[in-house]
């Protein structure tokens, strides 16, 4: 008898972005209460219809119990998992029959003030990290230098990615580096001062504040909502150790999230080929090319190769991170893993500007996370139903 | 202003006080021989309540290397190379690659162990080139 996937009984019914900026300017707990806001109308609900609730800011540290208080104090599901698992936790309590309609949710607003440091989130004070002055670039740049080593694969593969979806960025209106008529080169990465190297300073996430938000109910729910429901086919969770306690060796956690990609394709009864758009984690540059091998999408060696030539770009065979990922578009300590999942239900409906819509798109990829920091999620969609 | 220093925990204190003493310690397994960093409770390959702390050789070789321009805080002085450091036993730690330009550092390059004194407590091991011994006839 096939196992049953309670994945496959729920639906994507709302996803929001906040306005994203370098800085706001504006409370957490407002931005928070515009991502939920926005999420819920995204999904034709209302606070009425939650029974599930899985908000959290990174400041002001709203949590999901706290916030169950905003709608009532009435009995609610509460989630614990932020990102891709925030959302699979919540589909899997859909499923379970725990929660009805869940709202997920998070926020970021002033949260990186002292600008002569970098940001809180890149430089956790751990006992064999912090004293040699390692932070998140160092850390995936340790393991971008070995795959250099092993592969031989060049700055110049890095800087295309980031060109590619720095453009993808440029041509976004909500994104934070929205730049009409730009495109964002190979040459301008290269170019652009050395942070860790091989990381140039245009091949790292920015820094910026924002919200974000998403709302799941059951599949046979979703049909009646008037919106167009994205169904979730497959997921996985690769978790192989904290982050930056200790040395991103390349030979035990370069393939990390290649599990969780076979897992969620086998869930899908699909393969790399099948997918139309790939919203991949987007840290640093090299970070794509890693997944794009180690979720089957390039063969080992190789990623450097098929990131060229137009290839992950709008238009070309594997799109990433069109809506310009944390390269361009926001890196708001936490809100950008949800982001990967709302990019490819905009995607898959349609809501991107129309230069960054890839055309009969029914199948996307989105992940969390990356080799530097020893986990990575993935989560399967589509407009049709498992 | 200083960098940030460990705190040592009852689990990590041999190390740092092998550090002060001039000695590299690491877990080892006495059940399967496994060499275990950054300190645990027990083996993470065979789960053996099993680790003792062994003198490592301090001598190993560049793993992957990256040249920080942009440190996160300015108490490092950039440009600084931080490593992965393969030991002679197998294991691997993070470190500095000091006593040398940045731009000589390369995959394989033999480093050995050098200790620094930051504070009463706490010496930082830090890693040099070193000149290759040649293979045990």
């Amino acid at each position: 008898m096939a196992r049953r996937n309670p994945l496959h009984e729920v639906a994507i019914v709302g996803a929001y972005n906040t306005r994203q900026a370098r800085v706001l300017e504006q409370p957490e707990t407002a931005v928070l209460l515009d991502a939920m806001r926005g999420a819920l109308r995204s999904a034709g609900l209302s606070f009425a219809d939650v029974d599930g609730v899985n908000v959290t800011s990174s400041v002001r540290r709203w949590n999901p119990r706290e916030v169950v208080q905003l709608l009532g104090g009435r009995p609610c599901w509460t989630g614990v998992e932020i990102g891709i698992p925030a959302v699979m936790e919540a589909a899997f309590a859909i499923a379970a029959g725990l929660a009805t309609s869940v709202l997920v949710a998070t926020a970021q607003a002033a949260e990186y003030t002292e600008r002569n440091l970098t940001a809180p989130w890149t430089r956790p004070s751990n006992e064999f990290v912090e004293c040699w002055g390692l932070y998140t670039a160092a850390e995936f740049a340790l393991i971008a230098r070995r795959h250099m080593h092993l592969y031989g694969t060049k700055p110049e593969a890095l800087a295309e990615v980031a060109a590619t979806i720095r453009t993808h960025g440029a041509k976004n209106p909500d994104a934070v580096y929205h730049q009409p008529g730009k495109t964002v080169t190979a040459a301008d990465v290269l170019a652009s001062r050395m942070v860790a190297d091989p990381f140039h300073l245009l091949d790292c996430a920015i820094t910026s504040e924002g919200g974000a938000g998403l709302v799941l109910t059951s599949a046979e729910r979703a049909r009646d909502l008037g919106v167009t429901p994205i169904y979730l086919l497959g997921g996985g969770v690769d978790r192989q150790g904290m982050s930056y306690v200790g040395p991103p060796v390349w030979d035990r956690y370069g393939a990390v999230g290649g599990r969780a990609a076979r897992l969620a394709f086998a869930q899908a009864g699909l393969g790399p080929a099948d997918v139309d758009v790939a919203e991949l984690y987007d840290p640093f540059s090299f970070e794509i090319i890693r997944q794009l091998e180690a979720m089957g999408f390039a063969p080992p060696g190789e990623g450097g190769d098929f990131v060229m030539d137009g290839r992950i770009a709008v238009g070309g065979e594997l799109p990433v991170a069109t809506n310009g990922g944390l390269l361009s578009f926001s890196h708001a300590g936490l809100a950008q893993l949800l982001q990967k999942p709302i990019a490819a239900v905009q995607q898959l409906r349609g809501e991107l500007p129309a230069e960054l819509t890839v055309p009969g798109a029914t199948v996307a990829i989105a992940s969390n996370g990356g080799a530097g920091a020893l986990f990575c999620d993935v989560l399967l969609l589509a407009r049709e139903p498992a | 202003m200083t960098i940030p220093l460990p705190r040592p925990t009852s689990l990590s204190r041999p190390h740092w006080d092998g550090c002060k003493e001039g000695v590299l310690r690491v877990q080892r397994c006495r059940a399967c021989g496994q060499f275990v960093f950054i300190p645990q409770p027990i083996c993470t390959r065979c789960q053996a309540d099993a680790l003792e702390w062994v003198a490592s050789s301090g001598r190993g070789t560049v793993y992957s290397h990256t040249v920080v321009h942009r440190p996160p805080r300015p108490v490092f002085p950039a440009p600084y190379v931080v490593a992965i450091i393969e030991l002679e036993e197998g294991w691997h730690m993070l470190s500095n690659v000091v006593d040398c330009r940045p731009e000589d550092v390369h995959v394989g390059l033999p480093v050995e162990v050098t200790f620094r004194p930051m504070s009463d407590a706490i010496s930082l091991p830090y890693f040099r080139p070193r000149t290759p011994r040649p293979p045990a006839s």
